[in-house]
């Protein structure tokens, strides 16, 4: 009998304000060390904490998106540690009633079938500051400006079965906090972290015992690692052993996890309810602010790009999976070939933002340029290959459509008569092949369709060359 | 009794306190009596008594996201009261992870 | 009668009357605190020069018209508040060579409405204790006889105001640290409702029951202070909307009619019968003025110093997590790693009655203790909160002796943290409903030490308590009598 995985993911979203979730330091990355520190995230005796107002509300707008229970009333709690990086000697965080409850998420897996991943709780807390190893030789530097970066908690259900289904849950919850316009998601800069709690069963026994892997950033890394966890833990389960619950690393170099010792000694956090932080109350009518200021959301905006665009559901997933995607989709196929679009957008434009490395937000064409190639598409007035070498010039360089078009000299050429003279040409050029034409080999048909469309440097027409050379070469001479 | 020496010493490492070998016998005594104290809460009646963590029955204020500017002679000065610093960091012992 | 035997208030109608100007003064009081400190030890830190140059500035600002409420008053805070600049050391190691970048709110209150910062204060080491002899910078002596503590842990503020030091000081009071000294040294002193003070700049010992007040000569000169100190601070979440008050201008407010009730409670076993017969007289007095005495009952008092010592000890534990050798404060110059530097840094850094504190804390927050020890204690406390609801439901003050002895020996209780614990056990009940009380001269014993009695309010019934005492203190001269001390030549 085969071993069947559990994963659980905890998610460290990094919520985009201006200000921290205490203090008003700012949260912009990238600062000079210690720069957006302030009494208060420095911890500096008596400073005390205020909460955020945008921190809050959208900790609301990503419950109310995966229909959560908001609880009307939270707590904040102090989880005690020590820690270089944790100025205070404790976390303030939401430990017994968080602020967002039961929710639930909703995936499309690759081979198309859906599956819902529940969503225990989320929760508001603050991040805290670096520490950097490698600055100097004896000592490591603590950096305090991400002290105090409002974070919200998201925890799923062990609902996942697979390292494939944790990355579907991963994405699908990073392009919703990006939808939600919550956080900028950049996994790089970490704001956005996932830690996977892994662990094999027999199917239908009760779960096995989990290891938790911390500070996975990014998709790939999260399927490594639990890829690599799946068969350590199956190899001591497989001798007789049994899984230790500790944390543990991956190292993305070595491709494997391995346990943090040092950090399991005594895990007692010591939790109790922040004596400087009230109760948080939420005024139902605060909550309903929330909710007429969201956005279309990704489930919604799917169905909607299959009914107002006749698209299959793949196409509608693929374009809906970022918002910033499906804004553009939607400027690009206003009143153009919905389907062509699609195709464009899916194929060319992702592909070539998939090479440079790119994001849709960072695209380097214009959606009102690629709107462009396409209607020049739709009114012949290039064909759909010119258009792909169009578009490699407009991605490589910008420009405008037309002026590349003009510039070029990539204008279609669908002047019968011109067409014709090439026909001619083209003909006249190759009387051995034309006979055996004409003698039955019909395939040679392509033979003068290509021969024609190099002589017009592919501008030709292609249904009026293909049309007339028909005519020329079913005419008796 | 309930604070032993080495109850001391678990809640010295919690509380990332070094107490001489020497003073854990002692330290342990006084602890016991305070904890003799506080143990009188044991007979006193609570069943259905709501908890209460704070005297202010008011419910947390919010403040507007705004940032503010901080430039480096701020900074500098934050760092002033620091014991060890360097490059604009704070600095401790090599952290091993 | 000399400049400093006068009050808050007259040296105000001194100054407003040009009869002496803010230099005068506050050169008159530094002197003093040179000649009459060094037997006390109630400063840490003077702020001579810049006093005098706070000085200067507000007679040119009285010159030039300003009607500020203290204008070139000279006042000392606890070492406790932050001042941005001046060294502030909560009376500990720890903090022996830290200067603030931030002023607290009641420094900034008080230095806004005019008043001229004269220094800081000694007290308890972290506000913990309740004799001042947990001090790293030494034990505070009680003006009224130099063998005596002066109580905790705002003994320097209470020691310096009795001894007219200064008029008025700032203090702190988590479970009776205000009133507490106040008592042992016969002045006036306010724990206001908790959230009528900014805690922020205030470096916090237990954040649920910390609350600043003023400890001056008279209730009168208790409001002038609290009309400057409170007010709502969007920089602390626990600050009241509505903190501000109009705390002189209610002052003249009549006892007649007023009901006062009289807790037998706290006049159980084991307290000194002297101060039970000045308080009963005290009581009489305020009968004699028109009051109505009503017996009323707190029966949960008795478990008061349980639930305090599990709940002060558990949030100071995680408040002083911070002091970790790392971004301020004292360091270990003998550690090797990082686990070293906080163990050394912090035992080295905190006294002895900190460090168990810190334990005791860390104990009853730690897994299995939890539910025993930390939600027990905050029932109890609902349950305190709820005596005295039942209580102001039938009268509008509660009145009773502040101590159960007065000051007692330096060394007395060093030995024996309980037995120091239960000299608060009439002032804590307070702190963890979060009321207000304040504390009132009402006699002296037969050995000349002052004896205090305490006044419970309801609610932001502050105004009501200051105008009762100042009532009082119309009425009797105790808050008038003064230590007698030698001028040293220092
Ligand atoms: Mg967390
Ligand atoms: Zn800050």
């Amino acid at each position: 009998m085969s071993w069947e995985v559990v994963i659980g993911l905890e998610v460290h979203v990094q919520l985009n304000t201006q200000s921290k979730i205490f203090c008003s330091c700012p949260t912009r990355y990238g600062a000079e060390p210690n720069l957006h520190t302030c009494p208060v995230c420095l911890a500096l005796p008596g400073a005390l904490p205020v909460l955020n107002a945008a921190a809050v509300d959208k900790a609301i707008a990503f419950g109310l998106a995966v229909g959560a229970e908001i609880n009307r009333r939270s707590i904040f709690a102090r989880k005690n540690y020590f820690y270089p990086d944790l100025p205070k000697g404790y976390q303030i965080s939401q430990y017994e009633i968080p602020i967002v409850g039961r929710g639930q998420l909703l995936l499309t897996l690759a081979d198309g079938t859906e599956k819902v991943v529940g969503i225990t709780r989320a929760h508001l807390e603050e991040d805290a500051g670096k520490s950097l190893h490698e600055a100097f030789s004896a000592e490591t530097g603590i950096d305090l400006n991400r002290a105090g970066t409002p974070l919200l908690e998201i925890v799923s259900e062990p609902d996942m079965r697979s390292p494939s289904e944790a990355v579907a849950y991963l994405k699908k919850l990073h392009a919703l906090v990006r939808y939600l316009d919550i956080s900028d998601g950049n996994m790089q800069e970490g704001s956005f972290r996932c830690d996977a709690n892994v662990s094999l069963r027999r199917a239908g026994e009760p779960f096995g015992t989990r290891a938790e892997i911390k500070n996975l950033n990014s998709f790939r890394f999260l399927e490594k690692a639990i890829e690599y966890e799946m068969e350590r833990q199956q190899d001591i389960l497989e001798s007789g052993g049994k899984v230790v619950q500790e944390t543990r690393l991956f190292d993305a170099n070595k491709g494997e996890t391995r346990s943090m010792r040092s950090k399991e000694e005594a895990n007692d956090y010591r939790y109790f309810p922040d004596p400087d932080l009230l109760p948080l109350v939420l005024e139902e009518s605060h909550i309903e602010t929330v909710r007429a200021s969201l956005p279309e959301l990704p489930d919604a905006k799917k169905q909607r790009f299959m009914e107002a665009y006749g698209l299959p559901a793949y196409d509608a997933g693929v374009l809906t999976s970022s918002r910033a995607l499906a804004d553009y989709y939607e400027v690009v196929a206003e009143g153009l070939d919905a389907k062509l679009a699609a195709n464009w957008l899916m194929g060319d434009l992702l592909g070539a933002l998939n090479r440079s490395g790119a994001e849709i937000e960072s695209c380097p064409v214009p959606a009102g340029q690629m709107r462009k190639l396409l209607q020049r598409i739709q009114d012949e007035t290039i064909s759909g290959k010119i258009a792909k070498e169009v578009f490699d010039v407009l991605f490589e360089q910008g420009a405008d459509v037309d002026d590349i078009i003009e510039r070029k000299g990539l204008r279609q050429i669908t002047d019968p008569a011109a067409i014709a003279r090439l026909i001619d040409e083209v003909l006249a050029k190759n009387p051995g092949q034309v006979a055996d034409y004409r003698a039955g080999k019909d395939k040679l048909f392509g033979f003068f369709v290509g021969q024609a469309m190099k002589a017009s440097q592919g501008k030709a027409n292609p249904e009026q060359l293909n049309r007339i050379l028909r005519e020329r070469l079913d005419q008796p001479s | 009794m309930s604070f032993t020496t080495d109850t001391v010493k678990r809640t010295a490492s919690l509380a990332r306190l070094a107490l001489p070998e020497a003073d854990l016998a002692h330290v342990a005594q006084q602890l016991e009596g305070i904890l003799v104290l506080i143990e009188k809460l044991s007979a006193v009646p609570t069943e259905g008594v709501e908890i209460m963590a704070h005297p202010l029955e008011l419910q947390q204020p919010l403040r507007e996201d705004r940032a503010d500017g901080r430039d480096l002679a701020g900074r500098d000065i934050y760092l002033k009261n620091a014991p060890v610093s360097a490059d604009g960091l704070f600095l401790v012992p090599k952290v091993i992870e | 009668m000399e400049l400093h035997d006068h009050g808050l208030a007259d040296l105000r109608r001194l100054l407003q009357k040009k009869e002496i100007s803010a230099v005068e003064l506050t050169t008159h009081f530094l002197q003093r605190i040179r000649s009459v400190d060094p037997q006390l030890r109630s400063f840490i830190t003077l702020n001579g020069e810049n006093a005098l140059v706070q000085a200067h500035r507000a007679d040119r600002q009285r010159a030039d018209g300003s009607t500020q409420a203290l204008l070139g008053l000279p006042i000392a805070h606890k070492d406790i508040f932050s001042t941005r600049g001046l060294r502030t050391t909560c009376g500990s190691r720890m903090l022996e060579n830290y200067i603030p970048p931030f002023d607290a709110t009641v420094v900034e209150r008080l230095e806004q409405a005019g008043t001229v910062l004269l220094g800081k204060l000694n007290m308890d080491e972290f506000a913990m204790g309740s004799s001042n002899e947990t001090s790293h910078y030494g034990a505070v002596r009680n003006p009224w006889d130099t063998r005596m503590v002066p109580g905790g842990s705002s003994g320097g503020s209470a020691a310096a105001v009795a001894a007219r030091l200064v008029p008025a000081a700032t203090g702190t009071d988590t479970g009776g640290s205000i009133r507490q000294p106040a008592a042992f040294c016969g002045i006036t002193g306010l724990k206001p409702t908790y959230g009528r003070v900014s805690r922020y700049g205030m470096i916090a010992f237990a954040s649920s029951l910390d609350q600043a007040g003023p400890m001056a000569r008279s209730a009168e000169d208790c409001a002038l202070l609290m009309d400057a100190m409170a007010g709502h601070d969007p920089r602390d979440s626990t600050s009241h909307p509505q903190a501000a008050g109009q705390f002189s201008a209610a002052l003249d407010r009549p006892v007649r009619g007023l009901r006062i009730g009289v807790a037998e409670e706290f006049f159980a076993d084991g307290l000194d019968s002297q101060i039970a017969e000045q308080v009963r007289a005290a009581i009489a007095q305020l009968e004699s003025l028109g009051a109505r005495i009503v017996p009323v009952h707190l029966p949960h008092n008795a478990v008061a110093v349980s639930a305090y010592y599990v709940l002060a000890p558990a949030e100071a534990s995680s408040n002083l997590a911070r002091f970790d050798g790392v971004r301020y404060g004292h360091r270990s110059q003998h550690a090797d790693n990082l686990q070293e530097l906080y163990q050394q840094s912090r035992f080295e850094g905190f006294g002895a009655e900190v460090r168990r504190r810190i334990l005791i804390g860390s104990y009853v927050l730690s897994a299995g203790y939890y539910d025993a020890y930390y939600l027990k204690a905050q029932k109890v406390r609902s349950l305190i909160r709820e005596d005295f609801r039942r209580a102001f439901a039938e009268v509008d003050l509660i009145v009773g002796p502040t101590t159960p002895t007065p000051a007692f020996a330096l060394d007395a209780k060093t030995e024996d943290p309980v037995s120091m614990y239960l000299a608060d056990i009439y002032t804590i009940a307070v702190n963890l409903a979060g009321i207000p009380a304040l504390n009132l001269p009402c006699g002296f014993t037969r050995e000349g030490l002052p004896i205090g009695m305490q006044l419970m309010g309801n609610y932001f019934a502050d105004e009501l308590l200051l105008a009762v005492g100042h009532a009082y203190q119309q009425a009797t001269s105790w808050h008038l009598q003064r230590p007698d001390l030698a001028e040293v030549q220092g």
